[in-house]
């Protein structure tokens, strides 16, 4: 039974400045599972610019999956496009290997906000699937849960990132601009948090119209 | 971050920062021409391609294109949306 997920964040960046800490989201606090990260190719094809980037993490799993999944360490395929002319960035991963066992592909589009200037909104979107006879509803159900649970641990490590790029524009001392970006660091993970309202959706998978 | 490859990591190093600086100052401000970094990512791309390989990594299926091809995955249809 694949499952659908989707969430949606703001960020109090703008787009031009999300766009430049995608790149360099890793490492983070948050990020301590993410081992490697390499640029795998990269064109501009009519002003857009499109990137594929291979990531590896580790990435523990219960006890019961070690029958189907041997490996600690997955590896991820990151494509993206960057459109500058009309503010959009957007992501697709998919897990390398292991995709029988369970695949996750996420797509985030980035864009920015209509409703607050200067803001930029996040549309996560993720779908889980697995192809093990008899355990598949327990593995999506599993990944389902992780990807849920990891989504505001993302969002929090991305903003971390964006705060040490982009340290808000306050103060002439250097003791209260350290202050004043620790307590936006908090607001900023605050707020992260709080607009991370997950409209969690299971999906039937379409080929068991009766099961469910 | 670290390359998957460590006799490539500081090629990727060296890349990334050219890649970030033309990101910023030119390519977000409207120039696309990406010569700038392009012989550094060339030398990089070769190191990381024959890292993988070291490691039996699929490298076609890691350099299949997905996103903007009829293969991506579409958002499921729902009531109200």
């Amino acid at each position: 039974m694949p499952r659908y997920f989707e969430v949606t964040s703001i960020f109090n960046f703008t787009w031009d400045q999300v766009a430049q800490g995608f790149w360099r989201r890793y490492p983070n606090p948050n990020s301590k599972h993410v081992l490697t990260e390499d640029t795998v190719s990269r064109e501009v094809k009519e002003g857009r610019l499109i990137s594929k980037r291979l990531i590896s993490k580790t990435n523990p799993y219960p006890k019961w999956a070690e029958r189907f999944i041997t490996t600690k360490k997955v590896f991820i395929v990151e494509e993206s496009i960057v459109d500058p002319k009309t503010k959009t960035l957007v992501t697709y991963t998919r897990n390398l290997g292991y995709v029988k066992v369970m695949s996750v592909i996420e797509k985030v589009v980035y864009t920015e906000s209509k409703d607050h200037p200067g803001k930029t909104v996040a549309v996560r979107s993720a779908w889980i699937d697995s192809q093990i006879k008899g355990f598949s509803r327990a593995i999506c159900a599993f990944g389902y849960e992780r990807f849920k649970k990891n989504c505001n641990k993302m969002v929090v490590g991305f903003n971390h990132v964006l705060l040490n790029l982009f340290p808000p524009q306050s103060g002439n001392g250097s003791l209260h601009q350290e202050a004043t970006t620790r307590s936006k660091l908090k607001d900023a993970a605050k707020n992260a948090s709080e607009h991370v309202k997950s409209k969690a959706v299971p999906i039937y998978a379409s080929l068991h119209p009766n099961k469910s | 971050m670290n390359s998957i490859g460590t006799a490539c990591n500081d090629l990727k190093k060296e890349y990334d920062t050219c890649f970030n600086t033309w990101f910023a100052e030119h390519f977000l401000k409207g120039n696309s021409d990406d010569s700038m970094c392009a012989p550094m990512l060339k030398i990089y791309k070769e190191c990381v391609k024959k890292a993988m390989k070291e490691r039996q990594i699929d490298v076609k299926e890691v350099e299949k294109d997905i996103l903007g091809t009829e293969n991506e995955r579409k958002i499921p249809e729902q009531q109200g949306r």
